[in-house]
């Protein structure tokens, strides 16, 4: 007797949970369609803001860029995709000073991890929403990211600790910290004269 | 009734024009071809059209769009499938036993071919009328298993034939639920004709004449027919996860076409057999007494209420065959041999009974007997 009443039992519970999924198919039927319809919409397509697609360095409108030429991001690639070319220039002081020359990114090698990203100390560069870089030839593949005659943005916020150099908030290590206030008071104390005197400014240039 | 859009006119109008102007012989000769040609083109174009329409209820069911780039709403798209899958190349198999090989397919569409002579397609469009065509049209789609056995060990490859032997056991037991259940329309209806049954369900289908039976049988053949056909809950003879393709493995271009063709096939011959046999076949929806009525829907010719009611039920098994998990082999056999076959045989029984004791609608209510 029992053995029939769990035959039953269980015939009606399959027949009962097999109709609430055909009800949830039911509904499914009429949603909406998540299919994204690439090249017509390209009007409305939403890439999320994480979404990595191509390296850059962004410039201001004075044409300047905030990558002091450091080489982390290229240390820290882990395919060599990076190469940062950097140049020796002679301040007016007499102080030497290294510089940006070319920052190149080869996409065909990059794996998008965003290490580079990351580990910038000056966060001079980030990854963008372009997402359509097919081109014809590899070559095209590799892309200088500094502006021609772009240059170091100088830091006006880094201008008051000067007598308290120790003192950032930035992610950075402690080597890096010995060597950026000293790069930065450095090119700081010309600038804030600049803004009173032309003058200067134009030498600078 | 006036019936303006019925093909009985034009036919008859043929027949007769035909018979005026030459020997009987020819007629017939002439007739036969034509039926044939006929009958091959619906073939082909309701393949087709099954798979077009497949793919875009399948699409909707999870949420994308379906073809849609060949032709507006990629009406052409299965078209353009046709032609592709013509110019495939043959690969020629090392190892296959190559005459069984090459005959396998053709049993396969041979076996649905024959079928689809005896489907009555609406008044006048039979091909076949015999007086025991269910019991015709159940021994003839069974030919089909044959080509699947005989692909699955003509290819010489371990997928083919677990696929091969798990289809026939699946066949075998289901082809029994599928037979009970229309045996037990058979014991309603008194008949085994498809013609006389259409007629005898004018003004109540099948399905309703015999109330809780019929609709035990409609859901059993329903289950049945789909397990049939391999498709759905029930495609573990080409369950693609653990067998790659299942018994068509080694097949390519047209020969894999022909499996492809007949698996649709079988699935309309399904849902147009269950229509015929339980949803009145290709009668429109008549209602004693209210001519009116029964006159507007004579209006509509009597092809396009069997692909109606045959659609609507091969969308029912698209709904099912996307819903349900595939079964496990001892799964599918439990539930043929422990619950669908000892409820048929219950059922039969009380359809018996039913039919003894004048509990039947059209023995309750005279009105509803044509
Ligand atoms: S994302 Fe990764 S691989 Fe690409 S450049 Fe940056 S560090 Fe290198
Ligand atoms: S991008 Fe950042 S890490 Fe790379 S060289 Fe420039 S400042 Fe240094």
């Amino acid at each position: 007797m029992n053995s029939i009443i769990t035959y039953f039992k269980g015939l009606f519970i399959g027949i009962k949970s097999l109709l609430f999924g055909m009800s949830v198919t039911w509904k499914e039927l009429w949603t909406k369609k998540v299919t994204q319809q690439y090249p017509e919409n390209r009007k409305t397509l939403v890439i999320s803001d994480r979404f990595r697609c191509e390296l850059t360095m962004p410039h201001d409108i004075n044409n300047e860029h905030a990558c002091t030429a450091c080489g982390i991001c290229q240390m820290n690639c882990p395919n060599g995709t990076i190469n940062v070319l950097s140049a020796m220039i002679e301040t007016e002081d007499g102080k030497k000073k290294k510089i940006l020359d070319t920052y190149t990114w080869d996409m065909g090698m990059c794996t998008f991890c965003n290490l580079c990203v990351i580990t910038c100390p000056s966060d001079a560069i980030s990854f963008n929403n372009q997402f359509e870089n097919a081109v014809f030839t590899r070559s095209k593949l590799v892309q200088t990211l500094n502006h021609k005659g772009s240059k170091l943005r100088e830091k006006k916020k880094e201008v008051k600790p000067q007598s308290v150099p120790v003192v950032e908030d930035k992610l950075t290590s402690s080597k890096e910290q010995m060597i950026e206030p000293l790069v930065e008071t450095k090119i700081s104390t010309p600038s804030d004269k600049s803004i009173k005197n032309p003058k200067d400014n134009t030498t600078e240039n | 009734m006036l019936q303006p859009l019925e093909l009985t006119n034009l036919l008859s109008w043929l027949d007769t024009t035909l018979r005026d102007s030459m020997p009987v012989f020819w007629v017939l000769l002439i007739e036969f071809v034509l039926v044939a040609v006929a009958l091959l083109a619906a073939y082909a174009i309701l393949a087709i059209i099954l798979i077009y329409a497949e793919r875009k209820i399948t699409a909707f069911f999870q949420a994308r769009f379906g073809p849609n780039r060949v032709g507006i709403y990629g009406i052409l798209q299965s078209i353009a499938d046709v032609i592709k899958i013509l110019l495939k190349e043959i690969i020629r198999i090392n190892n296959v036993d190559r005459f069984l090989f090459f005959a396998a397919p053709f049993f396969m569409i041979v076996a649905s071919m024959l079928t689809f002579g005896a489907i009555p397609f609406g008044k006048m469009l039979h091909a076949i009328d015999f007086n025991i065509g269910v019991l015709y049209v159940t021994a003839v789609s069974s030919l089909g298993i044959i080509g699947v056995l005989l692909a699955g060990w003509s290819s010489n490859n371990k997928y083919s034939m677990i696929g091969a032997m798990r289809s026939g056991a699946q066949f075998v037991s289901y082809e029994l639920s599928a037979g009970f259940a229309l045996m037990t329309i058979v014991v309603l209806t008194g008949t085994m004709s498809f013609s006389e049954m259409i007629a005898k369900q004018e003004f109540c289908w099948n399905i309703f004449n015999g109330h809780i039976s019929s609709i035990i049988a409609f859901v059993i053949y329903l289950i049945s027919g789909h397990a049939e056909t391999n498709r759905g809950p029930f495609d573990l003879p080409e369950a693609e996860s653990e067998l790659t393709a299942g018994y068509h493995t080694e097949y390519s271009g047209l020969q894999f076409g022909f499996f492809y063709l007949a698996e649709y096939l079988n699935m309309f011959i399904i849902a147009s057999i269950a229509t015929t046999v339980f949803l009145g076949g290709w009668m429109p929806i008549q209602i004693p007494g209210l001519d009116g009525f029964n006159q507007v829907m004579w209006y509509i010719p009597s092809y396009a209420w069997f692909f109606g009611k045959t659609g609507v039920l091969i969308f029912l098994s698209l709904w099912v065959r996307w819903s349900f998990p595939r079964l496990r082999i001892d799964q599918l056999l439990n539930l043929e041999w422990k619950y669908l076959l000892p409820i048929n045989l219950v059922n039969i029984l009380i359809m018996v009974i039913l039919v003894l004791a004048g509990l039947t609608l059209t023995d309750l209510f005279p009105v509803l007997a044509p």
